[in-house]
């Protein structure tokens, strides 16, 4: 292996990885708040593709499609926490997840019944279309595109949690609930944004995810068990984790599908058993969480 | 009342609601009972509506059939989910209490094994509609083992001969999708690849349902070779194509697949499949040279006016219920025996000129297109997205023998 | 651990007061719970469209049952299920279909294929709790899953086994054909009963109270002197058991087994299963079994869209009936 081949192997890894942390991100949010599992995220993700394909359709702008996908995804996961979720705290962490899972279910047929069963075109925008020369190589324009945005998503999400009131009452809440809401914090409140913030994300996964996978009514179930295998390797409710966990993971696939490429999917699956094996609350779990 | 009551007066229900639908089942109006063929087909999930277009083509064939004939068929739908075991459940649910005298239809290689098991041990007919090689095979096939659609043997061969006879170099890599149809495939240009002295420069196996194939590029961009042969199925096939226009790859290599899938065309745009060689089974554009092509289109049209034109896999529908109608009119009647004997040695032409079963393996000897997806400015029409390039022969000489098959001659 | 207060555990012997004739019929029902469930599926296929539904209802609902067995009376959510089913159908269909094996030799070679896997994958998975124990037993099914899926030659990898035949069973000198749908559920069902007959002794078993006192609180189990993790272990294993069992009779059912029976979404079915039913209940995994597979085969006759009306069903039974049918129904009968 050249080393112009070992970086652009390691590149495309990376970008890869790029969404394995975007999915994970809204995931590892909603379960280190609200200790929910939350099994339609996939199905968030799908919608997020379907709206955007929609808004580009209608719009023709892909940035205004950009926008337009969290709110949308963002306001649809706050009416499903409000009327389904929200009834079923305190009941332990299976019901959820037994109704984020039928909730998935209705969330795909529903697109199926309304959008066909087909899927649908979604071009990379001109502008972010063809190839850049990095030196070594030549990289699709739109694959480091998303590793940008990727990174300013991030920065805007440390922001939101660092630097705003809402963000420190998230984070009091991750830390101490009972603590937060002897405080007078009207906690539901903070759940709702942080379930639609974690959703939104995802929906905005979807769009970015658009132009390289298309856009397909089944294509959030594999998304659904990667952005497990990332949450779980990086630590449940660590945004750290699962930062550090969707890049690692995105590498050992690339170099995984170089070496052995039939095993390029199970070996997501090896090294979350391993880390589970040796490290069971992940590379940045907190002890104690569910312990 | 028992739910088999219920269950009764629900498939009434349904039947109606079929019927305002646009494919109705045909109900029979003759004294007689009807020829019943059972026909599990994916009508759920990712291949709905694919599954769909056969549902449509095949009552088509049923109305071929029905013109004239004074016992009526009827088909029987039932979705298999996509899932052997639904599928093995469905075959029994046909035979053992809808009483079908045949049965056709599926879209992968293990529902239609599953159906094969089920239908060969109780002594029904099966005529299947998807690729495999394994079907063929002694240790799968019986005598009630029929298969109309192409196999892979035959449809790797005809692509590879066309594709590395028209390559700029010598050098041709492979991404197969690591199950039983990217192996069948694989072998079929190797095959082929050996007598026409291409150099294999490399293989890559990529996991089945993979969505990012972009870890895969590098190592075959390093090759450097001349053809690229892709072999994965359904949107792994969009996905892999729009990539790999993203990588580049179609500037430095001819992306060549055994199917071409005009329904994925349709669903992810157009661009992605530009100059993109291929194999089918079928497509519309046979009607100027064929009869009965044309008589299948016209039929299509007529009664699916908003449909536009059949697809290669509604096509496989027709022609698979049409093969053992042919048998039963051949026949004279619908018995097992008979209609055995009758399809073994009939010639007929469904849909793309004459067919017959070959006695061994009863697979369906047929004539093979080779497609060029044209490029988007070329296009007169929304329908108009392959060009035939070659058709290769019907002709026993491009199957696997009956020997290699482990028939006994 | 995770709390389960809201689910109805196996309902206790006696219990005075309530309406003395609804409390007779209720003791009656749970002394004789083995008989009555028996009798249940004996008329069972008269009441199915098809005969092939009825046997699958017995499959699914004896897999449920084990499963059963960890989620409903341990409190451990497994996502691996699968791998023990798979593994109990691979295990008996490999050596008919490859081997020539009679079937009275395969069929307890799939139960211990299937035990040997709990084995080792219950130890792994019994060090965590929670979450973690769901996602260990996913991580290791799936690998089973690739496993199996690669190897071709012996497993018919993607293209699923064919050739599990068994056209004809020869029982102390009756011939019975596998063929005919009526003779073929009998003989499951015999299967089935002796099942049902032990897990019942399980359950009534001091092991089966060691259970019931981990899931309700483990550390005051462990303070009692229990092996908590051993326990755990244990129990996952006689799972896996049940599951391969059920495994086994697929595999005999429809002469084939589909990869599919590995998948994770097999693993979430039995899981939808068991919930539907009444988890920590008898006989609520049949119940959920026989409502779930008639629903989905009734509404599929009807519309593509059934995942619609499953995704509703289990919405709709989470907020509403988070006990199951079973369980609501035994919740509200019980004196």
């Amino acid at each position: 292996m050249t080393v112009d081949l070992f970086l652009l192997q390691l590149f495309t890894g990376l970008a890869l990885g790029s969404i394995f942390v975007l999915v994970a991100l809204g995931l590892s949010l909603i379960f280190g708040l609200l200790t929910i599992v939350n099994f339609a995220h996939g199905q968030f993700f799908m919608l997020g593709a379907y709206v955007g394909a929609f808004v580009l359709g209608m719009t023709g702008n892909f940035w205004l499609s950009l926008i337009a996908v969290p709110l949308a995804v963002g306001a649809v996961g706050m009416l499903c926490e409000r009327f389904l979720v929200r009834p079923l705290y305190g009941r332990g962490i299976d019901y959820p997840l037994l109704l984020t899972y039928g909730l998935g279910l209705i969330l795909l047929e529903t697109v199926r019944i309304l959008a066909g069963t087909q899927g649908i075109p979604f071009n990379t925008p001109p502008v972010l279309s063809g190839a850049a020369d990095l030196g070594f190589f030549f990289f699709p324009k739109y694959r480091l595109f998303l590793i940008a945005i990727t990174a300013i998503i991030l920065v805007a999400l440390w922001l939101f949690l660092e630097r705003t009131s809402y963000g420190l009452i998230i984070r009091a809440g991750a830390r101490d609930q009972e603590i937060v809401q002897v405080l007078g914090v009207d906690v539901g409140r903070v759940w709702l944004v942080v379930f639609g913030v974690g959703v939104a994300i995802a929906g905005l996964a979807g769009v970015l995810a658009a132009p390289i996978r298309g856009v397909f009514p089944e294509m959030g179930v594999p998304v659904l068990v990667e952005a497990f295998v990332v949450t779980v390797v990086g630590g449940m409710g660590s945004l750290l984790g699962a930062v550090v966990a969707g890049l690692a993971v995105g590498v050992t696939v690339s170099f995984t599908s170089f070496f052995y490429p039939e095993m390029a999917t199970l070996s997501m699956f090896l090294l979350m058993a391993l880390v589970l094996v040796f490290r069971p609350r992940g590379l940045f779990g907190r002890a104690g969480l569910l312990g | 009342m028992s739910l088999r009551l219920t269950r009764r007066s629900l498939l009434a229900g349904a039947g109606a609601a079929a019927a305002a639908s646009p494919f109705s089942f045909s109900i029979a109006r003759s004294q007689e009972t009807p020829i019943k063929i059972g026909f599990p087909v994916p009508l759920s999930g990712p291949y709905s509506s694919e599954a769909n277009d056969q549902v449509r083509c095949a009552q088509l064939a049923i109305d071929w059939f029905n013109e004239g004939a004074s016992r009526k068929a009827e088909l029987v739908v039932r979705d298999d989910k996509l899932n052997p075991g639904e599928a093995a459940t469905r075959a029994l649910e046909l035979i053992e209490s809808d009483k079908v005298d045949f049965l056709c239809g599926s879209l992968s290689a293990s529902v239609q094994l599953s159906v094969n098991q089920v239908a060969s041990k109780r002594g029904v007919i099966y005529n299947s509609i998807s690729q495999s090689d394994t079907i063929n095979e002694a240790s799968d096939f019986t005598k009630y083992t029929f298969h109309e659609a192409l196999n892979p043997h035959m449809t790797a061969g005809a692509v590879a001969r066309y594709a590395f006879k028209n390559a700029k170099g010598k050098k041709v890599a492979y991404l197969i999708a690591d199950y039983a149809y990217g192996t069948e495939m694989l072998r079929g240009f190797r095959n082929v690849a050996k007598e026409t002295g291409m150099e294999e420069v490399a293989e890559v196996r990529h996991p089945l349902g993979t969505t990012d194939y972009s870890t895969f590029f590098p190592r075959i961009q390093s090759a450097r070779p001349d053809v690229l042969v892709v072999v994965n199925f359904g949107r792994d096939q969009l996905n892999t194509l729009k990539q790999a226009t993203d990588f580049g790859l179609k500037q430095q290599m001819q992306i060549v697949y055994p199917v071409i899938l005009d329904t994925q065309r349709f669903a992810g745009g157009f661009a992605p499949f530009e100059d993109v060689i291929g194999g089918g089974n079928y497509y519309w554009t046979l009607e100027d040279e064929h009869e009965s092509a044309k008589r299948f289109n016209d039929a299509y049209r007529k009664k699916y006016p908003d449909q536009g034109v059949p697809s290669a896999y509604g096509a496989l529908g027709y022609a698979g219920v049409y093969g053992l109608l042919n048998g039963v009119k051949e026949a004279g009647g619908a018995k097992t025996d008979d209609v055995i004997a009758a399809m073994e040695t009939m010639k007929y032409d469904a849909y793309k000129g004459a067919e017959y079963f070959r006695k061994c393996d009863h697979q369906a000897v047929q004539s093979v297109l080779i497609l060029k997806a044209k490029a988007e400015d070329k296009m007169r029409d929304k329908w108009d997205i392959f060009e035939i390039v070659d058709t290769q022969p019907a002709d026993e000489q491009f199957l696997r023998t009956c020997e290699e098959l482990g028939h006994k001659a | 651990m995770v709390e389960r207060s809201a689910t109805a555990g196996p309902p206790a012997r006696t219990r005075p007061g309530g309406p003395a004739a609804i409390g007779a019929a209720y003791d009656f029902v749970d002394r004789h719970r083995v008989a009555i469930a028996i009798l249940f599926l004996i008329v069972l296929p008269w009441l199915t469209p098809y005969k092939a539904l009825a046997v699958n209802i017995l499959i699914y609902g004896l897999f449920a049952m084990g499963f059963n067995l960890i989620y409903g009376y341990a409190g451990m959510l497994s996502f691996g299920h699968a791998a023990l089913f798979g593994l109990g159908a691979y295990g008996c269909g490999i050596p008919i279909a490859k081997f020539g094996i009679p079937w009275f030799l395969a069929l307890p070679t799939g139960v211990a294929v299937a035990g040997l896997a709990a084995v080792a994958i219950g130890w792994f998975a019994t060090r965590s709790r929670g979450i973690y124990f769901a996602m260990v037993t996913l991580a290791l099914s799936q690998v089973v899953y690739y496993i199996v899926f690669q190897m071709v030659w012996l497993t018919g990898g993607e293209d699923g086994l064919r050739g599990v035949s068994v056209p004809a069973l020869d029982i102390f000198g009756l011939e019975l054909s596998l063929l005919d749908p009526t003779a073929k559920y009998y003989l499951i069902l015999i299967a089935v009963a002796l099942a049902l007959w032990l897990f019942s002794r399980i359950l009534q078993s001091p092991f089966g109270a060691v259970l019931e006192a981990i899931r309700e609180n483990e550390k005051r189990a462990a303070a009692c002197g229990y092996d908590v993790n051993r326990t755990r272990w244990a129990a996952f294993i006689l799972s896996g058991l049940f599951s391969g069992l059920a495994g086994a009779l697929y595999a005999i059912h429809l002469s084939i087994v589909p990869i599919e029976t590995l998948h994770y979404f097999t693993s979430a079915e039995v899981l939808m299963m068991t919930l539907l039913g009444g988890m920590g209940t008898f006989f609520g995994p049949f119940v959920g079994a026989l409502v779930y597979i008639l629903l989905q085969d009734v509404v599929t006759v009807v519309t593509v869209h059934w995942q619609l009306v499953v995704g509703i069903l289990f919405v709709v039974l989470i907020l509403f009936f988070p006990r199951g049918i079973w369980g609501s129904l035994l919740h509200w009968l019980r004196p």
